[in-house]
C-alpha cells in the first residue's frame, strides 16, 4: 500500500448530482504524483464534470476530494484560488482569449500572478511556445490557428506557471492523426520533463492506452474498471471490453430505453 | 393544480435569478479593486462609449430637429415661438436625453455585452479564467460595468447637446426664430440642479439598470447558440421596459411634487 502522500488528487466516495440526475454515486479514484492518469468513459457521463469538481468549480454533494492532502470542497475561496495556481486545465475548445494574440494568451497567467518584468515574461513565453512548437505563431490571433494549434497554444498557457497538476479535457477530440500524434507526444514529454501530474479525460482508447500509466474507466456513475493499460486490456468485465473494442451493443445497450417497438407501432394490442 | 405549481416555480426561478444577479454585482463591485483593472475599464469605455457615439449623435440631431419642427408649428399659433429654445432644451435634458440614450445604449452596447460575455462562457473562457485563479467577475464583469456607468451619463449629455443644436438648426436657421431669444430664454429657463443634474441622475440610474441586466444576462446565459440569442433579446427587452418604467418613477419623484 502506498501512503497518501504519493497521491496528488484523491477522490473519496464522492457523490454529485445535477438536479434530478445523479452523475456520480460514491465514486473513488486516486491520481498518483508524477504519473499520467487517464479517465475514460462513454460521452455524457460527466467526465468534464469530474475535472470541474477537482478544480473546485463545482461542489460535490457528498464525499471528499483532496488536492495534495487538502480538502477542496472545504477550502475558503482564497485558499482555493491559491491552490488553483498549482493546477491547470486544458479545455476541450482550448478556451484561448479570442481578443489576444497567442503570445498575450500565454503571458496572461504570468502577468496576472507574478510581478516579473516584461522581458522575463517574453523569455518564458518564448520557451513555453517553443516546447509546444508554436514559437513562430506567437503573434497570431487565436482565430487564425487550426484546431490542433489552438490546443497546443492553450497547452503552452496551461504550463506557463509551471503547475503541479494539469487536467486535459478531451485533448484528442476532433484532431487529425498528425495533431493527435503531436498531442500524445507533448502530454507524455511535458509530464516527464516538468515533473507534472496529468489527468487525461478522453474516450480515445488507442491513444490513451499508449501514454497512460494508470487508467480508470467510468460508467453508471462509478468506476467499472481500473489498472494499467495491460490490466485493462485483460479485464474480464464485459462493460470494459465493450468500451475498449467499441462494440455497438452490449452491457451499454444500443437502444436508448424505450417502450417495445411492436407495442408502439401496433397499439397496446398485446 | 398544475397552474399553481407553474406559477410557483416561475416565481421561485425569478427570485433565484434576482439573487444571482445581486450576488454577481456584489462580487464584481466589492472584490478588492486592482490597478490592473483600470486599463481594462478604459478599453471597455472605448467599446461601449466611443463606439456608441455615432448612433447617439445622429439620433440626438434628428430628435432635436423634429422637436423644433413640431414645436414651431404649435407655438407659432400662439405667437410663442420664442419659447422654442426652452421647450427643446427641457424635453431633451429632462426626458429624451436620458431615456432615448438608455434605449439606444441597450440596443447598441447592452446587446453586445450580453453576447460577448455569453460567448466567453460558451467557449469556456470564463471557466478557464477561474481555473487560472483569476476571478471572471473582477476581470470581465467589473470593467464592463464601470464602463457602462461612466459612459451612459456622458452619452446622454452629448445627446441633449446635439439635440439642442439640431433644434437651433431647424428653428433658428430654417424657420426664422430669433437666435437671441432661442438661447437667452433657454438660459433663463433651464435650471442647473433641477434640469441638468436630475437628467444626469436619471441616466446614472438607467446606466446601472441597463448595464447590470446586460452583464447578468450574458453571465447567466445558457451557453448554447440558442441560449445566447435568447439572452441578447432579453437584455434589450428587459432593459427597455425597465428604463421606461423607472423613468416614470424618477420623473414623479423629481418633478411630480413641487
Amino acid at each position: 500500500m502506498q501512503s497518501n502522500m504519493d497521491y496528488l488528487v484523491d477522490v473519496k466516495n464522492m457523490t454529485f448530482s445535477r438536479g434530478e440526475r445523479v452523475i456520480y454515486d460514491g465514486i473513488s479514484l486516486r491520481v498518483p504524483k508524477g504519473k499520467i492518469t487517464a479517465v475514460m468513459g462513454p460521452s455524457g457521463i460527466g467526465k468534464t464534470t469530474l475535472l470541474k469538481l477537482i478544480g473546485g468549480q463545482l461542489i460535490p454533494d457528498g464525499g471528499d476530494i483532496t488536492f495534495d492532502g487538502e480538502s477542496i470542497p472545504a477550502m475558503s475561496r482564497k485558499a482555493l484560488y491559491h491552490n488553483r495556481r498549482r493546477m491547470s486545465m486544458l479545455f476541450q475548445s482550448g478556451a484561448l482569449f479570442t481578443d489576444m494574440t497567442v503570445f498575450d494568451n500565454v503571458a496572461f497567467p504570468l502577468r496576472e500572478h507574478t510581478k516579473l518584468s516584461e522581458s522575463i515574461i517574453a523569455t518564458i513565453v518564448a520557451l513555453k511556445l517553443q516546447a509546444v512548437g508554436l514559437r513562430g505563431a506567437a503573434q497570431m490571433m487565436p482565430s487564425e490557428l487550426s484546431g490542433g494549434m489552438a490546443r497546443r497554444a492553450a497547452l503552452a498557457r496551461a504550463i506557463a506557471l509551471d503547475p503541479d497538476l494539469i487536467m486535459y479535457d478531451e485533448p484528442f477530440a476532433g484532431q487529425d492523426p498528425i495533431s493527435m500524434g503531436v498531442l500524445v507526444k507533448l502530454i507524455r514529454e511535458l509530464n516527464d520533463a516538468l515533473n507534472l501530474t496529468s489527468i487525461v479525460v478522453t474516450h480515445d482508447v488507442t491513444e490513451v492506452l499508449t501514454i497512460a500509466d494508470y487508467i480508470y474507466i467510468l460508467a453508471d456513475q462509478r468506476v467499472i474498471g481500473e489498472g494499467t493499460a495491460e490490466q485493462i486490456k485483460g479485464s474480464d468485465s464485459e462493460l470494459v471490453q465493450q468500451f475498449l473494442q467499441g462494440k455497438a451493443d452490449g452491457p451499454v445497450p444500443f437502444h436508448y430505453p424505450a417502450d417495445d417497438l411492436r407495442a408502439a407501432f401496433l397499439g397496446e394490442s398485446d | 393544480m398544475n397552474w399553481i405549481q407553474q406559477t410557483g416555480r416561475h416565481t421561485l426561478e425569478r427570485v433565484a435569478a434576482c439573487g444571482r444577479a445581486g450576488l454577481m454585482l456584489f462580487g464584481a463591485l466589492f472584490a478588492a479593486p486592482s490597478l490592473k483593472n483600470i486599463p481594462l475599464t478604459i478599453r471597455q469605455l472605448y467599446v461601449v462609449g466611443v463606439q456608441s457615439l455615432a448612433i447617439i449623435i445622429v439620433s440626438g440631431l434628428f430628435i432635436g430637429m423634429v422637436m423644433a419642427l413640431q414645436g414651431y408649428t404649435i407655438l407659432t399659433d400662439y405667437g410663442a415661438e420664442g419659447s422654442l429654445g426652452p421647450m427643446v432644451a427641457l424635453s431633451l435634458l429632462r426626458e429624451l436625453g436620458p431615456v432615448v440614450t438608455a434605449l439606444l445604449f441597450a440596443g447598441r452596447a447592452g446587446s453586445a455585452l450580453t453576447a460577448e460575455i455569453g460567448l466567453m462562457k460558451a467557449t469556456e473562457q470564463l471557466s478557464s479564467l477561474e481555473m487560472m485563479a483569476v476571478d471572471p467577475l473582477r476581470r470581465v464583469v467589473a470593467p464592463r460595468f464601470w464602463a457602462g456607468m461612466i459612459a451612459m451619463p456622458m452619452l446622454a449629455l452629448i445627446f441633449s447637446a446635439v439635440g439642442i443644436l439640431g433644434g437651433h438648426l431647424v428653428g433658428v436657421d430654417w424657420l426664422g426664430v430669433d437666435a437671441g431669444s432661442y438661447w437667452s430664454i433657454m438660459q433663463a429657463t433651464v435650471d442647473w440642479d433641477k434640469d441638468v443634474i436630475n437628467g444626469v441622475i436619471k441616466s446614472l440610474v438607467f446606466a446601472l439598470v441597463v448595464t447590470w441586466i446586460a452583464i447578468f444576462k450574458g453571465y447567466d446565459s445558457i451557453p448554447t447558440s440558442e441560449g445566447i440569442s435568447q439572452a441578447t433579446t432579453q437584455t434589450v427587452v428587459f432593459s427597455s421596459l425597465a428604463v421606461l418604467g423607472l423613468d416614470f418613477v424618477l420623473t414623479a419623484l423629481m418633478f411630480g411634487i413641487e
